[in-house]
């Protein structure tokens, strides 16, 4: 679904990618593991379009959108839900979910997929009149990833959902990753600080270190390499 | 009383005019965060628009001046100083829109100088007599009004203040209830999560600059028709003065925009009537210090805050 070959990004004449390379497969759970600053990010960054690509090829469903404009990839169906949640603060719950249904013409299917969002995320529905500067950090987080559905996606990426949110949601929220994944058939490509979850609920995932992949693997044979669990899982 | 209530009309119908320039700063500010320096020469453009197109336009509608006649010059004002916006926009501003905000600034400033230059050496740096769109007179206030039938109240005074709230009722429905508008709130919000919406920011950012600029150059038209002497350089004071109703309202505030426009204007007449004509573009200038010195946000504006 999703190929990206050797990928480079500068931010300025500094290298924050050097040669990234990685597929995600249609349907699949995909995460990016890694420290702070080891470019996790900016892949994403890059795919959506937000940040110019230097060098190397991104191929989503056979297409190249290498530095095409974002709002352009968003209307092929990829959706990213950023870091920090950037949920527009000064609206109300209802309208940010409308806001990510920008592109579509389909008004009538709106109430079909409002209602499947407020079925996971239940707390939105009761909330859907606040301004989304009232809610807290797990509740932004939810609206932001219900806004990222409602563009009809056929493939998110989420950028850091546990960061800055309640122990108690976390968990919620990566249920819900799961959920969507399986009931929708989205593909999930996952940048996570919380490697341990992030890896608990992924196919496949990659570490990153400055830039680079230094491992790649199924997910579970992640969990159990020695130098994944001494560097990002607090193991032992 | 009667002579206080008569600066109150004048100032009134001079602040719409501000209103609705302060209204181009304001969008403008809102969707980019830089002050479009180069607003109030549009507004003179939009002046000579009328200047050039009003004869032949009303001819159209019969020999003389009508209001349909007027109408007509000035959408076709609007729309010209609607393109002239987007082009500005295009060709000066987008190229930097990655660069420092200063560095746009002063590109604005010098867009500014160069209209004013470009405006002198075209149309000739004297006055201009603008052609008699309607036909302008005082209201003759009944009898029964006793002593507030002595007030001047010109048939351009209500024709200006009604234009100016028609405009902004329509303004108003294009920002909140269109698509459009929903998309210039989000990029105002956030521009990176505008775009992730599949907003293309480019062509927001055309449209606000044409809307903005299209308010400017009506405003253009009913000044003209109030004051019908227009020069090139009419921008700079005009100009000044709608950015400081759009930062006395609170730049980035629509509704703070239009109050701020009512305001300065009201201000300038009571100066004139109360303290000195001369004094005018003093205190003018004097709110906007203490406006930053005191209230920065301006009256309706709010502090953006952000939740981490």
């Amino acid at each position: 679904m999703l190929e990206i070959k050797n990928l480079q990004v500068r931010y300025g004449t500094i290298a924050a990618l050097h040669g990234i390379s990685l597929k995600v497969e249609r349907g699949s759970i995909v995460t990016l593991v890694g420290a702070n600053g080891a470019g996790k990010s900016t892949i994403l960054r890059a795919i959506s379009g937000l940040v110019p690509v230097a060098d190397g090829s991104i191929e989503y469903e056979g297409q190249p959108i290498a530095n095409l404009a974002p709002h352009k990839i968003v209307a092929r169906g990829l959706a990213h839900v950023p870091e920090g949640r950037m949920v527009f603060a000064n609206l109300t719950v209802m309208e940010n979910l409308l806001m990510g249904a920008y592109l579509r013409r389909d008004r009538a299917a709106f109430p079909k997929d409002l209602d499947y969002i407020f079925g996971i995320f239940p707390r939105l529905k009761e909330r859907r009149k606040q301004t989304a500067g009232t809610l807290s950090g797990g509740e932004q987080q939810m609206l932001a990833i219900g806004r990222a559905l409602m563009s009809k996606p056929k493939c998110l990426m989420l950028d850091e959902p546990s960061l800055g949110i309640a122990p108690i949601l976390v968990r919620t929220i990566f249920e819900k990753i799961i959920e969507i994944n399986q009931e929708l058939g989205i593909t999930i490509l996952l940048v996570e600080q919380n490697a341990n979850l992030a890896l608990e609920i992924s196919h496949r995932g990659y570490v990153l270190e400055t830039g680079r992949i230094i491992l790649e693997d199924s997910s579970e044979a992640l969990r159990g390499n020695q130098q994944v669990r001494e560097c990002y899982l607090g193991g032992e | 009383m009667i002579e206080f209530l008569q600066q109150l009309i004048d100032g009134f119908s001079q602040g719409a005019i501000y209103a609705l320039i302060a209204l181009g700063y304001t969008m403008v500010f809102g969707v980019l965060r830089f002050i479009n320096f180069a607003h109030g020469d549009v507004f003179m453009l939009g002046a000579f628009a009328g200047l050039y197109l009003g004869p032949r336009t009303l001819k159209l509608f019969g020999a003389g001046p009508s209001y349909i006649g007027a109408a007509a010059v000035m959408l076709l004002a609007m729309l010209v100083c609607a393109v002239i916006g987007i082009i500005i926009e295009r060709l000066c501003y987008r190229p930097l829109r990655e660069r420092p905000k200063l560095t746009v600034l002063i590109t604005a400033i010098g867009v500014s100088l160069f209209l004013e230059n470009f405006g002198q050496f075209i149309f000739g740096a004297n006055p201009k007599s603008f052609p008699e769109l309607i036909n302008n007179r005082a209201f003759e206030l009944p009898e029964w009004w006793g002593q507030f039938s002595a007030l001047t109240i010109t048939i351009s005074q209500v024709l200006v203040v009604a234009v100016t709230l028609v405009l902004l009722i329509a303004m108003r429905h294009i920002v909140l209830h269109t698509r459009m508008g929903m998309a210039m709130r989000a990029l105002s919000f956030n521009p990176v999560a505008a775009s992730l919406m599949g907003i293309n920011t480019d062509v927001v950012i055309s449209f606000t600059f044409g809307l903005g600029s299209a308010l400017a150059g009506a405003a253009g038209i009913l000044i003209s028709i109030q004051q019908p002497s227009i020069d090139p350089l009419m921008g700079v004071n005009a100009g000044l003065k709608a950015f400081v109703a759009a930062v006395l309202g609170g730049i980035g505030n629509l509704p703070g925009a239009a109050l701020g426009g009512i305001l300065i204007g009201l201000l300038e007449y009571i100066v004139v009537g109360y303290v000195s004509p001369t004094y005018r573009d003093a205190i003018v200038f004097g709110v906007l210090i203490l406006i930053l010195l005191v209230k920065p946000t301006g009256l309706l504006g709010s502090s953006e805050r952000e939740k981490v």
